[in-house]
């Protein structure tokens, strides 16, 4: 496999992005996307609705394959590997974390949501698997609230729990990137905060792709955002840069002060 | 204010009429099945006993029991199953979860929904061209349950499609996120979660199947036999037919014997029923979404 390789800027790339244009169709819902990832940073996505925040993530994953009406071009690398070129892309996916808008609890009790991903890689001793559970639950700032009700439906717990219990399942692939897309748009403002503490945690042993509706979440999280519009990306900067009228572009400005959106 | 509440009261009357009229129709549709099983009841309870479900018919089918028709029946039956139900749940499943979207996949999907549809006489000839004369099984119980088994395919892949479609797609997207391949996502979420409406599905095709007469009657079944069948490769009785043969065929049957033989096979359909209703109800108290 070939090593992550410096970019421009200092700091190892994980994720290289270069002229992605995806389509459904005839309808072209991303164009043209150039942008990188450096490891261990996070890194948001902010734009309206539908401008292809989503269907950036399904590109970087391969989510493409399930979807046939999908048609992706350019080049996405991940860790240095296209990832049109990963044969085993169930591999590649085992490596990137999600977290949909919506909490998707699988239909199993909190314990197996967790123990899932473990499984799948051949943990099977429940020792070893308790401590795992437990671990991630820990890291997704649960633990303490589900503890004594492991063996509920996963689908029983509240939407902020569902939402944690979904980070602590993403985070316990042990993956190299995490992947949320909007998590907190069906979560109540204090589990949003405790998540957003928990991201920021999870910085120093992960890289994050945050795409988010809250402007103020990119602030108060990403090193670099991008602005994503109407399937083309406005621009990239360092955060604070873009949050303090150093945008090189117009539409990007407007955007983060609210005049649309 | 006062001409709203009067507009809510016309309302209110009209919709009462509505459910009255609703109710009506539905109890008119109930009353058929009512008197049908009435007259089964009362001319059929009598003539049911040990001996009559556990003898073979003496004196030309005018007296003794069912019992040859009940077994060949159960084996027509099981036989047929045995084919179709893998088959179609393994159809089912490539359709519902491999298949690309594409002009074969709904051309597929086309034939076999016409396929459920397509009268049960034409399945029998059918079995009589494919499984009695080309395959050179004859006329036995082989071929009557193979031809039963087509029959049916159709319908096991068409209910079985639908209760996995029932399940989210979410689930399978969070599933694939999580790394895990086709074929774990179906065996550890798609199946666990659709298996009470395949079910269903299944039993209420056993319960179609063992009414069924022209699918089997040129295929393997028998007017009469004295022996019990030693193998596949032989003709049996069964219940569909026997009851056929006793209302037109044969003269001086006492006039309670149809009616018993139609009594047990509405029990055997009816009881399957109840238990795919059974089934619904335990599995839909552990629904999981
Ligand atoms: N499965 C799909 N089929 C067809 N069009 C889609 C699909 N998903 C998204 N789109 C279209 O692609 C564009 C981008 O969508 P999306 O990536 O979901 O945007 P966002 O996440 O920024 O709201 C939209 O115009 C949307 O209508
Ligand atoms: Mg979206």
């Amino acid at each position: 496999m070939v090593g992550p390789e410096r970019t421009e800027s200092g700091g190892n790339s994980l994720l290289e992005v270069d002229d992605l244009t995806v389509s459904y169709g005839r309808h072209v819902a991303l164009s043209g996307v150039t942008l990188t990832v450096r490891q261990n940073e996070i890194f948001g996505i902010i734009g309206p609705a539908n401008a292809g925040k989503t269907t950036f993530l399904q590109a970087v994953n391969r989510m493409d394959q399930f979807n046939d009406a999908i048609k992706v071009d350019g080049a996405v690398r991940f860790m240095g590997r296209d990832v049109a070129r990963w044969r085993n892309t169930f591999a590649l996916r085992r490596q990137i974390g999600v977290v949909f808008p919506l909490p998707v609890g699988l239909p199993l009790s909190v314990y197996e949501n967790v123990a899932f991903a473990p499984r799948l890689r051949g943990v099977s001793k429940k020792a070893d698997l308790d401590v795992l559970v437990e671990r991630y639950l820990r890291r997704a700032a649960l633990w303490e609230e589900v503890k004594d009700r492991l063996d509920t439906l996963g689908s029983m717990l509240s939407g902020g729990q569902q939402q944690r219990l979904t980070i602590a399942r993403a985070l316990s692939q042990d993956p190299v990137l995490l992947m949320l897309d909007e998590f907190s748009i069906a979560v109540d403002p204090v589990t949003t905060m405790k998540i957003e503490d928990v991201l920021r945690e999870l910085r120093s042993e992960l890289t994050i792709l945050l795409v988010t509706n809250l402007v103020q979440q990119a602030r108060r999280l990403a090193d670099r955002t991008a602005f994503f519009l109407d399937g083309s990306l406005v621009e990239v900067g360092v955060t604070e840069d873009l949050f303090t009228g150093r945008a090189r572009h117009r539409e990007t400005v407007d955007y983060i002060e609210g005049r649309f959106g | 204010m006062f001409q709203a509440s009067a507009l809510n009261d016309r309302n209110a009357r009209i919709q009462r009429r509505w459910r009255l009229l609703f109710l009506v129709m539905t109890l008119l549709l109930i009353l058929p099945v009512a008197i049908i099983l009435g007259l089964l009841v009362h001319h059929g309870a009598p003539v049911i006993s040990w001996s009559f479900l556990f003898e073979f018919p003496r004196q030309g089918m005018t007296a003794g029991g069912i019992f040859p028709a009940l077994l060949g029946t159960i084996f027509l039956v099981s036989l047929a199953l045995v084919f179709s139900v893998p088959l179609g749940i393994a159809a089912a499943i490539y359709l519902s979860e491999y298949a690309r979207d594409n002009w074969l996949t709904r051309a597929i999907n086309l034939a076999i929904i016409n396929l459920a549809g397509v009268p049960s006489i034409v399945h029998a000839l059918f079995g009589v061209g494919a499984f009695v004369l080309f395959f050179r099984f004859g006329t036995s119980i082989l071929a009557a349950s193979l031809t039963l088994g087509i029959m049916a395919l159709p319908v096991v892949i068409v209910s079985t499609r639908e209760s996995l479609q029932a399940v989210p797609r979410a689930f399978r997207e969070a599933c694939w996120a999580l790394g895990a391949t086709r074929w774990q996502t179906i065996r550890k979420v798609v199946l666990p979660n659709s298996v009470s409406g395949i079910l269903t599905g299944v039993i209420l095709e056993v319960s179609r199947t063992a009414g069924e007469t022209a699918p089997i009657m040129f295929t393997g079944a028998a007017f009469f036999l004295p022996f019990l069948p030693e193998s596949v490769y032989d003709q049996t009785m069964a219940l569909s037919l026997h009851l056929f043969v006793l209302s037109t065929q044969v003269p001086g049957v006492p006039e309670g014997v149809p009616y018993g033989v139609a009594l047990v096979l509405i029990a055997i359909v009816l009881s399957m029923n109840a238990l795919s209703i059974g089934f619904r109800m335990v599995l839909r108290g552990r629904k999981r979404w």
